[in-house]
């Protein structure tokens, strides 16, 4: 993912995949709106990087996920950025918390390469 | 081991015939058949894509297979398809798995005529049958929750309807205890017919309500910011006493919300802001 | 001019009507920033109208590009409406924590309208010049 029109693509790609899971339309949307934010971080401030999606099934239940890999600089202190006041919430900070109140899981981990990785999933 | 899925995969294929009619014949001849809710002809066809996919997934493996593998999709998707109708249809757990578990009796009488160890074919075949028909419980199951669930949601919107006042106003008289999940589906359906009825004004009555946590309430205000974003206002009335010092104490922000006491405040607040006036008539109508 | 496809900005009397139709992505957005400016010079409109019941989607970047809207309009002395945002956009937004600060809404483009500000005498004459030099485009 490097530009505007990845995110783009990357909405419409989990929110096909959202419906096939199943999920309620306002779940759905939350969920792509996370993806959204998500994909633009991975841009802007991860220098770019990759999105995998897929379906979840756990034998029990229908799901969606959404893991990003960037190879950025690094978030030096996750736990801040998961506080809603890191992001100024006019698009430029890092989102993190806001997207964590629309989906079911939410993790965020330093990239052993380098970088971060952000998992999201959200179940039926 | 393997030998045993092998032997069965040849047995699926080359009797497949006879296989077939036999285990067609077992269910309709199980004690929980249920020709009233399903006709023989869909059970045969059913039955017959059944032993297709079933014996192309079968291959030379491990005695307990491994149902999450790929191989085995199509045998997943049908028992799902299949569990799922049967719910709707109101078999139960043990009817649904009927179909698969009276395939042992004619896969044993088919495994019987090959050579090979006997015990050892059956003991394969039973690992078969038996996880084919654990998954298809499973999969029962989760349909049926499926279904509950849905039908509880229906319930909630029946029993919580959003009235029209008039044009432009809408109110929602909440009644008994809220728990989260029915809160949110109330409250989606608030803005659903806020856009429906063009209604720029909604009341949001919890005289019926006699306790309001915090889960609740923090509901409630997303419901009415919610609205507001959408363009249209909510007033929260039926505030007892009660529930106004437990909002306070939960330290809510209620500055952007108009809150009335009573409902009838709370009419009467929208009837001003959608321009009405209501006049007592001088003289009494004749009646 | 790039090859943005740009979103088409109508005049509806003495108002502007923006119809958001389709999934933006980010220089569309900000292409409308741009155009809406100018028109917003060019033709005088005192209100501008934005129609986002086709949104189906407002993350952190569109909804500051409302903002944003409404901030240019109204240095512009022009001032926005946006108008038929869907249900659960309105949910995940106060999930998000956007509030839009500055952005007027309204259920529909006629309760909109009755929002902004109405035609002034001088308003027509202007849309005799605009249409004079339309026919010159």
């Amino acid at each position: 993912m490097r530009n505007d029109e990845d995110v783009v693509r990357a909405r419409h790609r989990v929110r096909e995949l959202a419906q096939q899971a199943g999920l309620r339309l306002v779940d759905q949307t939350k969920f792509v709106t996370a993806v959204s934010e998500l994909a633009r971080n991975t841009i802007v401030h991860g220098g770019g990087g990759r999105l995998h999606a897929g379906l979840l099934h756990d034998g029990a239940r229908q799901g969606v996920y959404a893991t990003f890999e960037d190879d950025g600089p690094g978030i030096p202190d996750i736990q801040m950025a998961l506080t809603d006041g890191f992001s100024t919430g006019t698009g430029l900070g890092l989102g993190f918390g806001g997207a964590r109140r629309l989906v079911n899981e939410f993790d965020a981990r330093p990239n052993p390469t380098g970088g971060t990785i952000v998992r999201v999933a959200t179940w039926r | 081991m393997s030998e045993g899925m092998s032997v069965i995969e040849v047995v699926l294929r080359e009797q497949r015939e006879t296989l077939l009619a036999a285990w067609v014949q077992a269910q309709l001849a199980a004690p929980g058949v249920r020709t009233d809710l399903i006709s023989e002809s869909e059970l045969r066809v059913e039955s017959d894509r059944f032993l297709t996919a079933l014996a192309g997934a079968v291959t030379d493996e491990t005695s307990a297979p491994n149902l999450m593998d790929p191989r085995w999709d199509d045998v997943r998707e049908q028992l799902t398809t299949l569990s799922r109708s049967r719910a709707t249809r109101g078999f139960s757990p043990t009817e649904t798995a009927t179909f698969v578990f009276s395939l042992k009796e004619p896969l044993f009488n088919a495994l019987r005529d090959t050579e090979g160890d006997l015990v050892a074919l059956v003991w394969a075949a039973t690992q078969l049958v038996d996880s084919l028909g654990l998954f298809t419980s499973e999969a029962y199951l989760r349909s049926r929750e499926e279904v509950i669930r849905r039908q509880q949601e229906e319930l909630i919107e029946l029993s919580t309807p959003v009235v029209k006042l008039w044009q432009g106003v809408v109110a929602l008289p909440l009644i008994g205890t809220l728990d989260s999940a029915r809160t949110q589906v109330v409250m989606e359906s608030l803005l659903q017919r806020i856009v429906e009825t063009d209604s720029a004004i909604a009341i949001i009555d919890i005289t019926g309500v006699p306790t309001v946590d915090t889960m609740v309430a923090q509901h409630l205000l997303k419901a009415v910011t919610a609205a507001r974003l959408m363009g249209a206002d909510c007033i929260i009335s039926g505030i007892r006493p009660l529930i106004a010092q437990t909002i306070v104490h939960l330290g809510l922000d209620l500055s952007e919300v108009t809150t009335k006491s009573s409902l009838a405040d709370a009419v009467t607040v929208a009837l001003e802001r959608t321009g009405h006036q209501i006049v007592r008539r001088k003289t009494p109508k004749p009646e | 001019m790039d090859r943005v496809n740009r979103i088409p900005i109508l005049k509806l009397g003495h108002l502007l009507l923006v119809s958001i139709q389709v999934d933006m992505h980010d220089r569309m957005a900000l292409a409308l920033q741009e155009d809406l400016a100018e028109r917003i010079s060019q033709t005088g409109a005192r209100g501008v109208l934005i129609d986002i019941s086709g949104l189906e989607f407002i993350d952190s970047f569109i909804g500051r590009m409302l903002s944003d809207i409404a901030g240019i309009a109204r240095v512009l002395d022009a001032e926005t409406v946006v108008v038929g945002m869907r249900p659960v956009v309105a949910i995940t937004l106060v999930d998000l924590g956007l509030t839009l600060p500055g952005v007027r809404t309204a259920l529909t483009v006629e309760r909109g309208m009755d929002m902004l500000p109405p035609p002034t005498a001088v308003e027509d004459l202007d849309d005799e010049e605009e249409a004079e030099s339309a026919g010159d485009r």
